[in-house]
C-alpha cells in the first residue's frame, strides 16, 4: 500500500484557498504544488499532465491537471507567471505527489510576473484554520 | 457502498490477486414464479429462458419494442417454475412497472423481493476458498446459483460476478448481512467500493447501463447479441434481428490508450481528426498501468487494431481499438 504524507502544512509555505501552495525562492521565482489536502481528497494520482515550459499563467486559473483512478482535478495558480520548469520526475512517478507533496511531489518552477500577489495568499495558520471551518 | 475504503488502486489489486468483497445491496431483486414463469421471461428477456437448468444463471438484455436495452441482468432459476433475476439499482422500478405491464395475461406473480436480500459479492482468485471456510457452506460452479444456510438463515449463492474473477455473490438476509461481512473481513478479505467495482469491470469489459448501455442503444451495437434470440419472440426481437441483419452505424468497442492521459466518460472520438464516436466508460486500468475505456464509434473502425484518437478536454490522446477482455485474470486464461 502506498504510504501517503501525514497531513502537514508546512509554515514557509504561502497557500491558495484552492489548496495550492507556493514556496517563494528569491523575489522573482516560486514552486508551486498541491497542499495534503488536496492530494488526500484525490486519492492517489495517476497521471499527472503539466504545461509547457514558457506557458504562461494566471493566478486563480487552472495550469495543470492531475488524475486519480477515478477522478480528474484542475490545478489552480496560486499566482501568475511564467513556466521555467516542470517536474519531469513526476511522469514516471506520479505518486510521489501524494507521498512527498511539498518535496519530490512539486509541479512546476515559475518566473512570477506579479510577485505582489502575496498578498492575496494564506499563511500556514489561516489554511489551517480554512480547512477546519 | 463508498467509493473506496483504502483507496482504489489497493482494493482492484486486491481483487485480482487475492480476495475483496462489495457491499452491493442496492441490486434490485425480482422473484418472477408460477406456472406461466418461463413464457412470461422468455417474452421479456432477450436470452433464451428455457436453455437455463434448474439451478442455472443467465445474463440477458432488457428491450423496450424499439430494441433499446432498459436494462441488463441475471436470471437465476430458483425451482421449477420460479425465477430471480437481479436488476440495476437505478432502473429497479422502471423495470418492475415494465415486468408488471408486460405479465399481463400470464399466470404469473412477478415480486419485488429487494428488502429481502443484502448482496456481499466476494470476488477474486481466493474468494471461493475463504467463502467456502468461513461460512462452511458449498458453492456451486460458475454460472450456477445453490440455496444454503448463512448464519443461520436461507441464502442463495450464485457463481457469478462482475470483475472477470472467479468468486461468488452472496444473496443474505439483510438482517446478518453485517455480521457475515464482519466474517468475511476477519478471514482477510478486502473490503472494496464503487470505484474497484468501475475499474474491473472495465478492464473485463462487462457493461455499465446508464454508460454503455441505455434505451437508446440496441443490443446488437452494444456487442450482445450473443444474448439475444430473436427467434423466442421478445419485446424488441423484430428490431433486434433488423439491427442484426442490417449493421449498425455504430459499436461499442474497447480500447487502449497508446501514451499518456486518461479517456474519461463522453470525451470525444476522432478519427483522421473527423468525430468519430464517444466514450461511454473510461478510466486509469490499475492492471494495465494505462488509459483504457469503451466507446461507440462508427462500425468500420471498430475492428481491434484500429487507431484512433480520443479529445481527452481538448487534448488528442493516441488510442487503439482492442479486443474484449482488456484484461483477462490468469485463471480465465488457464480455463480456456
Amino acid at each position: 500500500m502506498t504510504k501517503l504524507a501525514e497531513a502537514s502544512y508546512p509554515d514557509d509555505l504561502l497557500y491558495h484557498d484552492q489548496h495550492d501552495w507556493a514556496r517563494l525562492e528569491g523575489d522573482e521565482h516560486a514552486v508551486f504544488g498541491i497542499t495534503w489536502y488536496a492530494q488526500d481528497s484525490l486519492g492517489e494520482v495517476v497521471f499527472y499532465d503539466p504545461p509547457e515550459p514558457g506557458a504562461t499563467i494566471d493566478k486563480d486559473s487552472s495550469y495543470a491537471e492531475v488524475e486519480s483512478v477515478k477522478a480528474v482535478s484542475d490545478v489552480i495558480a496560486p499566482m501568475s507567471g511564467e513556466i521555467v520548469e516542470v517536474n519531469e520526475a513526476l511522469a514516471d512517478a506520479p505518486e510521489k505527489i501524494n507521498e512527498d507533496p511539498y518535496g519530490e511531489g512539486w509541479l512546476v518552477k515559475v518566473k512570477l510576473s506579479a510577485p505582489k500577489e502575496t498578498d492575496a495568499l494564506l499563511g500556514a495558520d489561516e489554511y489551517r484554520k480554512l480547512l477546519d471551518a | 457502498m463508498p467509493v473506496t475504503y483504502e483507496g482504489v488502486r489497493e482494493e482492484h489489486t486486491a481483487v485480482r490477486t487475492h480476495a475483496g468483497m462489495f457491499d452491493v445491496s442496492h441490486m434490485g431483486e425480482v422473484e418472477v414464479e408460477g406456472p406461466g414463469a418461463l413464457a412470461f421471461l422468455q417474452r421479456v428477456l432477450s436470452n433464451d429462458v428455457g436453455t437455463i437448468a434448474l439451478g442455472g444463471a443467465q445474463y440477458s438484455c432488457l428491450c423496450a419494442e424499439d430494441g433499446g436495452v432498459l436494462d441488463d441482468l441475471f436470471a437465476y432459476r430458483l425451482g421449477g417454475d420460479r425465477y430471480l433475476i437481479v436488476t440495476n439499482c437505478a432502473n429497479h422500478d422502471a423495470d418492475l412497472a415494465w415486468l408488471g405491464r408486460w405479465s399481463r395475461g400470464f399466470d404469473v406473480s412477478v415480486r419485488d423481493v429487494a428488502d429481502r436480500y443484502a448482496m456481499l459479492a466476494v470476488q477474486g482468485p481466493h474468494a471461493r476458498a475463504i467463502v467456502t471456510a468461513t461460512l462452511a457452506i458449498e458453492l456451486p460452479p460458475r454460472m450456477r446459483v445453490a440455496h444454503a444456510r448463512v448464519g443461520g438463515r436461507p441464502a442463495l449463492v450464485c457463481g457469478t460476478g462482475y470483475t472477470g474473477e472467479d468468486g461468488v455473490e452472496l444473496l443474505i438476509d439483510p438482517e446478518i448481512a453485517p455480521a457475515i461481512w464482519a466474517e468475511l473481513l476477519d478471514a482477510g478479505v478486502v473490503p472494496c467500493g464503487l470505484g474497484a467495482r468501475d475499474t474491473l469491470r472495465l478492464e473485463a469489459c462487462f457493461h455499465l447501463h446508464g454508460n454503455d448501455l441505455s434505451p437508446e442503444r440496441n443490443p446488437i451495437e452494444a456487442g450482445l447479441g450473443w444474448c439475444c434470440k430473436e427467434a423466442t419472440g421478445f419485446v424488441g426481437a423484430d428490431a433486434v434481428a433488423e439491427a442484426r441483419a442490417a449493421g449498425t452505424a455504430e459499436r461499442l468497442a474497447p480500447f487502449k490508450i497508446e501514451g499518456v492521459g486518461i479517456p474519461r466518460q463522453g470525451n470525444p472520438v476522432l478519427a483522421g481528426g473527423e468525430p468519430a464516436g464517444v466514450v461511454t466508460s473510461g478510466s486509469f486500468s490499475p492492471s494495465l498501468e494505462l488509459g483504457i475505456g469503451m466507446a461507440y464509434v462508427r462500425s468500420d473502425l471498430a475492428e481491434p487494431g484500429t487507431e484512433v484518437e480520443i479529445d481527452v478536454r481538448g487534448k488528442h490522446r493516441a488510442a487503439r481499438i482492442a479486443s474484449k477482455p482488456l484484461y483477462e485474470s490468469p485463471a480465465s486464461r488457464k480455463e480456456k
